[in-house]
């Protein structure tokens, strides 16, 4: 069961002197898939990764990569050398040119991809003479990508890759991914607060608040379950208790009553039909909107 | 590129390039014996997970629409072909959802008003006691 799941974590909790960053987090990656890890700002991403990486120890719980346990000093070393990390900030050694730095980190591993250095110094167009500090936000992302995809890892484990970046910059990174997983065989674990880019390219996902998980799942399925219930009526909306499976929130306005599902619309309509409707609509949920009503459940 | 999912849309998006391909079929766009884009360059030039694609022929070729064949990639099946009459009437038909459209946006109405009009009339809701979905 287990050993099918790039990274596992189970009751992960992290305290900060007097602030819990994770109390709880339960994840399931698994191996081979592009995963979307989203939350707010503070909702508990870094802490995470870097629990993963073995950059910080959790207070409780455990953390699991690649089969083995984050936690533990000898693991976490055969962890990061077969992991990919790029950073939120994308840190480069500033005095070194594009050319160097790639000459630089190739040199620490044997396994380097030179078919896709190759690959990817075309199609990110990176100068290769030009000093690092010199590059625009993009192509330091780009850069840093590079570096990455070329170790040959198993897991790749990006943070915010596409922050900061314009519409095309940010479409050529995801594009860079997807070109990578269509022909190699990795995990891609990236966290994001830009729904769009997971919308686009992650299979499986999961929405952490305040250092829990509220919603994980594949995606197709989430969309699948989720639904919005739209009923109007003559009069006033009446107060329904629903009893349907999966009913997470319903709002009352004049008129109409909507109701959030996440076991499907056909039950919920059921039951409200026997209040007589004059018209009722099943929509279909976007991401965004499952995001934004799990974040506020919790608040 | 007559494939143009829209990833943000709360639909799968394997679900909407099935659509998308039997689409094309019915119009002709793509017909018996066509080869399908290969899954990689499809899923590099839409920017989507490989696997989508990956799910939508599989689920494609279940429904006796395409052919994956072993090593040559994936072929609109004969079988699955809509006879040309079909096609012609779906062809001929195009023009007058357009035109219907076409006079709904005139009235001010949005795209997603007749979206959904377009829906719950299909889903019969607009009858008497009827209910959608």
């Amino acid at each position: 069961m287990s050993e099918s799941l790039a990274i596992e974590t189970v009751d992960l909790r992290k305290r900060f002197d007097a602030t819990d960053a994770l109390r709880g987090l339960n994840l399931r990656v698994p191996q081979g898939s592009i995963f979307g890890f989203l939350g707010r700002n503070g909702a508990g991403k870094t802490t995470t990764i870097k629990i993963l990486l073995g950059m910080t120890r959790p207070t409780a719980g455990q953390a699991r990569v690649l089969g083995l346990p984050a936690d533990d000093a000898t693991a976490s070393v055969t962890i990061r050398t077969r992991t990919g990390f790029v950073d939120e900030n994308k840190n480069l050694y500033d005095y070194m040119t594009v050319e160097e730095i790639i000459r630089f980190t190739a040199a620490f591993y044997s396994g380097w991809r030179h078919d896709l250095e190759k690959r990817y110094l075309r199609s990110f167009a990176l100068p290769l003479h030009q000093k690092t500090n010199a590059l625009s936000l993009g192509m330091r992302s780009k850069l840093s990508l590079l570096l990455a995809l070329c170790r040959g890892v198993e897991l790749l484990v990006l943070d915010e890759p596409t922050s900061g970046l314009d519409p095309a910059a940010s479409e050529e990174v995801l594009q860079a991914i997807v070109t990578h997983v269509s022909t190699e065989q990795l995990t891609v674990f990236f966290s994001t607060h830009h729904l769009a880019d997971v919308d686009q390219i992650a299979e499986h996902i999961a929405i952490i608040d305040a250092g829990r998980t509220i919603v994980s799942g594949a995606l197709d399925d989430l969309r699948g379950q989720y639904r919005r219930v739209q009923l109007v009526f003559n009069g006033e909306a009446p107060d329904i208790t629903f009893h349907a499976p999966g009913v997470i929130r319903v709002r009352r306005q004049g008129r109409v009553l909507t109701a959030l599902s996440n076991a499907g619309g056909d039950a919920l309509i059921e039951e409200a039909m026997r209040f007589g409707p004059v018209s009722a609509d099943v929509l279909p949920v976007t991401l965004k909107e499952i995001f934004l009503e799990s974040v506020a459940v919790e608040d | 590129m007559i494939f143009r999912p829209n990833p943000s849309l709360g639909v799968p998006i394997y679900l909407q390039l099935m659509e998308q391909v039997k689409h094309a079929i019915e119009t002709g766009a793509l017909r018996p014996g066509d080869q399908l884009p290969g899954i990689r360059p499809l899923a590099e030039e839409l920017v989507i997970n490989p696997n989508t694609v990956a799910k939508a022929y599989r689920e494609l070729e279940h429904d006796g629409v395409i052919e994956l064949r072993h090593g040559a990639g994936a072929f609109v099946s004969g079988q699955a072909a809509r006879s040309k009459k079909t096609a012609d009437s779906v062809r001929t038909a195009q023009p007058i959802v357009a035109a219907a459209i076409q006079r709904l946006r005139e009235r001010g109405l949005t795209d997603e008003e007749i979206r959904r009009l377009f829906e719950a009339e299909l889903a019969g809701l607009t009858k008497a006691g009827g209910r959608g979905v």
